[in-house]
């Protein structure tokens, strides 16, 4: 039973960060049917620009706020100069456009930065947590509280607030938000902004326990991708649960089956998924258009 | 019209390439070194160590009175990369001796290409396979993973410890450790009763380690691996709390491994490991001594981040490179093969080397020191 | 004198390099740079073939050289087979797999097909990694020669290992984009085409749609397959990179970058990746940086991809 819970601790724990990065796909997916394949060094430079400044001498929680703000701002600006000239564009153009802005930003961190690995304190300290004979560390409960207020934060933004529905009516249909009076420009820098501060956060909260460096990006990106998916594109919820599935996917597979194997039953898990259930767990139907 | 356009632009192209690389010196040193990718963490402070030694090296005068040139790509860990680089090195840059293959795997590929131009290649990388069986022109400074493996079961007897459990990466390094280590388990008569693996970008390796304390009668566990791997797992295992000795590998010999674990985490931790780390416990007379702290200190001051091992691996190459081109009084690759194969009690970071032309490795165990983190800092078991 | 087709034109344009270029080679790493080319355009025309003429996308296509790369390292030493067989076999069992695996995959669209495609991807690039009694883990694996050249030295055509690679990989792309080009011009090729522009239209006057799909998804594995076999034959060693995730994306950016609607255009933007990172070891610092620059550069202001968009301003500026 202890070892079960371990294996659940474990999960959740990898599994909160991937569900960071899946809500920060969904929000630009929602409002502009992109997938940002860059998403995953938002979470690099919210954990390298923490580390850089921390190590400058600047309090923790103030570095980590310069870290999201920054991120966040890169983010608008990956939108205004790459992906609203190239509106319109089709899905390949989109895929390599976001990979190369992926490519572009590990070329800038390790110019800027280095190449090493990095980390900076926990906030609560490094003494775990014993719980039914199994234990956590703080900082895990730092990431799943993250990712749950994140949730919740967005869930309240996207049905409570006049902005958040406008971004809701903007990826329902374009045209009849703007005809309706929405500023969809302004929605679309929006929601790249909190994506990729979520992105940032996800790496202030994680780099105690997984470390940073500058080339960890694509591997949140693959992790979050594919719980975004499991979960159903474009659903917040989906994206929620999909991935923690992931995480814990591959914490019980380490567990009861292989860890040689982990990595790939979150695949074939995301395969199966789609194979039979296409929309993904809590996906809106036909979100593809034929 | 299509054509004109093509005929155009690629051979434009291809002279840009051939004017990118002319430069001239009387000795040529190629390398090919993983200063970005996955093995960044082992290419980015190699390349750093060879730019370093060659200016010192010029400003001191060069080899014999002449200039050295050091043309250096990355070729990002991937082995068909690697492959080209060493045929531009070979035939496009006309080096006389090549330094690299920061992994098994672009070693292997750097090594068929100077094979057959016959230019002495000296390999960064831990397998065995580089140098057995010996080839006339490839040579390497690292021990190999094996040597690792016997130095840690040769400590884990002492300690009267019989049956382990193993945590490895999926990496190139610490897979090809584990199939070593398994191997060669049983002359010490150690059993591995648990055998698990992480994936180098995993974040939590709580689960493995589980599996492993559960398992029966465990007395201690080892962890192949470099990067940020065995950092999360001496975190994890003390998160576990785990009372058994955890043993590191050669991997994540650097002052960076118990800054990244923490301090308390480290504590109590064992790899075999270099006389680079421990360069201030060396007694006086120990040969390494004044190679290690000079580097160290050199390269402290100049990169502001510590030494590490496979530094030190580039630091050893370039050493016997020079010392062997000094001693031949020539560039002629064979001259230089020759050299090589003719050192003797030459010291550097990883140990004293002698080559012979059946050896091509140059060390032994006795250059491997077990080493315990104690306190945050380095020391020397025995 | 009639006028070329498109067909000819291209083929005659290709061979034309393929014997010219070396004139101007200042050493013989070029034909190593030259031979590169030539096989990532073969594995190139493949992604044509799905994503030019059917409009589908993969991200796993690395998978398939895999299979052709480490078919040629294994299957000569486990089941005696020459080298040259070994690469049909690779090819075989990547269309197998290709088809078993495409008729669930192809009924996905846009990113869903991508990421279906990219979970393929690496699940061989992790077999070929874990499993190391077979495969030789990560550290890689040696592959046989293929002894052409030294059957070639006996008729008495002596070539440096580079020559030979490079003009061998030459003549393979020449088949390649010659069946290629064949298949834009037959019926199944107007009706992927068809397919690309709207597939409910290519429903209606009748197409299989599922059954070309399927088609193309096959043949391009063959093409990455072959591809593959090629990079392990040529460094008689192979690794698991050949496999991984950005290899697939090398591939689809290729393609896409030279213009993904024509097989000369895909095979200019394998020209161009392959020689970019070679030009920029001066700089080798901002290699990522200027590869990252120049994808999306490329993407954003000419969305036809390279070589269509300098054509088009050539004849723009009038001949």
């Amino acid at each position: 039973m202890s070892e079960f819970l371990q294996f659940l601790f474990s999960g959740v724990t990898v599994g909160a960060v991937y569900a960071l990065v899946a809500l920060g796909f969904t929000i630009i997916y929602n409002a502009s049917d992109v997938v940002n394949f860059a998403q995953g060094e938002f979470v690099m430079l919210g954990g390298m620009i923490t580390w850089f400044a921390h190590a400058a001498g600047l309090p923790l929680p103030l570095a980590a706020l310069i870290a999201i703000v920054a991120t966040a701002a890169l983010g608008v600006a990956i939108n205004k100069l790459a992906i609203e000239p190239a509106r319109g564009a089709p899905v390949v153009s989109l895929i390599i456009i976001t990979i190369g802005a992926s490519v572009f930003l590990q070329g800038a961190a390790q110019l800027v930065f280095d190449k090493q690995i990095h980390s900076f304190p926990a906030f609560s300290g490094d003494r775990p947590l014993r719980i039914g004979g199994a234990t956590i560390q703080p900082q895990s409960l730092w990431v799943i509280g993250g990712a749950l207020v994140v949730f919740a934060g967005l869930w309240l933004f996207f049905t409570r607030t006049l902005l958040g529905r406008a971004v809701l009516a903007t990826s329902n249909n374009r045209l009849a938000a703007q005809l309706v009076g929405i500023n969809t420009n302004f929605v679309m820098t929006l929601s790249f902004a909190l994506s990729a501060g979520i992105g940032a956060l996800a790496g202030v909260l994680a780099t105690p326990i997984t470390l940073t460096a500058y080339n960890v990006g694509i591997g949140f990106a693959l992790k979050g991708f594919a719980g975004a998916m499991l979960g159903g594109m474009g659903n917040p919820k989906g994206a929620l649960a999909g991935g923690f599935l992931i995480g814990l996917i591959e914490a019980l597979t380490a567990g009861y089956l292989s860890s040689t194997y982990k990595e790939a039953a979150a695949f074939v898990v995301i395969l199966l998924v789609l194979f039979f259930m296409p929309q993904g767990l809590f996906g809106r139907k036909s979100t593809e258009r034929v | 019209m299509i054509k004109k356009t093509l005929t155009t632009t690629v051979p434009a192209a291809l002279v840009a390439l051939a004017l990118a690389s002319a430069a001239s010196a009387e000795i040529r040193i190629g390398a090919s070194v993983s200063a970005t990718g996955p093995a960044a963490f082992l290419g980015d402070p190699e390349a750093k160590t060879l730019e370093m030694l060659v200016e010192d090296l010029n400003a001191k005068g060069g080899i014999n009175g002449e200039e050295v040139a050091l043309v250096l790509y990355d070729d990002g860990g991937d082995a068909n990369k690697a492959r080209t680089f060493a045929t531009r090195l070979i035939e496009d840059d006309e080096v006389q001796a090549i330094i690299g293959g920061s992994t098994t795997g672009t070693s292997m590929a750097i090594l068929s290409v100077a094979e057959d131009a016959e230019i002495p290649f000296i390999s960064l990388a831990g397998a065995i396979d580089i140098i057995d069986p010996v080839k006339p022109y490839t040579f390497k400074t690292p021990h190999t993973d094996r040597m690792a493996c016997q130095k840690i079961f040769e400590d884990m007897q002492k300690r009267g410890i019989a049956k382990i459990g193993m945590i490895s990466g999926t990496d190139g390094f610490g897979a090809s450790m584990q199939a070593q280590c398994k191997e060669v388990a049983g002359d010490y008569g150690i059993e591995i009763a648990a055998d698990e693996t992480y994936d180098p970008k995993d974040a939590d390796m709580t689960a493995q380690l589980t599996k492993i304390k559960n398992a029966e009668g465990v007395q201690a566990v080892l962890n192949p691996g470099f990067g940020q791997g065995p950092s999360i797992v001496t975190r994890n295992y003390k998160q576990l709390a785990i009372d058994l000795p955890l043993y590191q590998s050669h991997g994540v010999a650097s002052d960076g491994f118990i800054e990244l674990a923490g301090k308390d985490a480290a504590e109590g931790v064992r790899l075999p490991g270099t006389a680079l780390l421990v360069a201030e416990l060396l007694p006086e007379g120990d040969a390494q001594k004044p190679v290690v702290t000079a580097y160290k200190a050199a390269f402290e001051e100049r990169t502001k981040t510590p030494v590490g091992t496979f530094g030190g691996y580039a630091h050893d190459a370039f050493l016997i490179l020079t010392d062997a081109i000094t001693r031949a009084g020539s560039t002629e690759p064979e001259a230089i093969r020759d050299a090589i194969e003719a050192t003797k009690g030459l010291a550097g970071t990883t140990g004293v080397y002698a080559f012979t032309p059946e050896d091509h490795l140059g060390l032994d165990l006795s250059a491997f020191r077990m080493l315990e983190i104690k306190g945050g800092e380095w020391t020397l078991v025995e | 004198m009639p006028k070329l087709s498109a067909k000819s034109a291209t083929l005659l344009v290709l061979a034309a390099l393929i014997a010219v270029t070396p004139f101007f080679f200042p050493s013989g790493y070029y034909y190593r740079v030259g031979a590169l080319i030539f096989v990532n355009g073969l594995a190139v025309t493949g992604i044509v073939i799905l994503t030019g003429y059917a409009g589908q996308i993969s991200l796993g296509h690395a998978g398939f050289a895999g299979i052709g790369g480490y078919a040629c390292a294994l299957a000569p030493t486990h089941l005696g087979l020459h080298p040259s067989l070994a690469v049909v076999l690779g090819a075989a069992i990547s269309a197998v797999l290709a088809w078993l695996v495409g008729r669930p995959i192809l009924r996905l669209k846009g990113y869903y097909l991508a990421v279906a495609t990219l979970g393929f991807g690496i699940l061989v690039a992790m077999v070929l990694n874990n499993e190391r009694a077979l495969t030789g883990g990560p550290d890689g694996i040696a592959v046989p020669d293929l002894g052409l050249r030294g059957l070639l030295k006996d008729w008495g055509l002596e070539l440096t290992n580079g020559q030979f690679w490079y003009f061998f990989c030459g003549l393979v792309l020449l088949a390649g984009a010659w069946i290629a080009l064949n298949l834009h011009q037959s019926p199944t090729g107007r009706a992927l085409r068809a397919l690309h522009g709207s597939e409910i239209a290519a429903r209606t006057v009748g197409v299989d749609v599922a059954r070309l799909k399927l088609q193309a998804f096959v043949i391009s594995a063959v093409y990455a397959s072959v591809a593959g076999s090629l990079v392990a034959l040529q460094n008689k060693f192979i690794t698991p990179d050949v496999a991984g995730f950005m290899h697939s994306i090398e591939m689809v950016t290729m393609a896409v970058l030279g213009g993904a609607g024509s097989v000369l255009g895909a095979i200019f933007g394998a020209g161009v990746l392959t020689l970019l990172p070679q030009a920029l070891t001066v700089l080798a610092e901002y290699e990522q940086l200027v590869l990252g620059l120049v994808m999306m550069l490329v993407m954003i202001f000419l969305r036809d991809g390279l070589l269509p968009s300098i054509l088009r301003k050539l004849r723009g500026t009038g001949e």
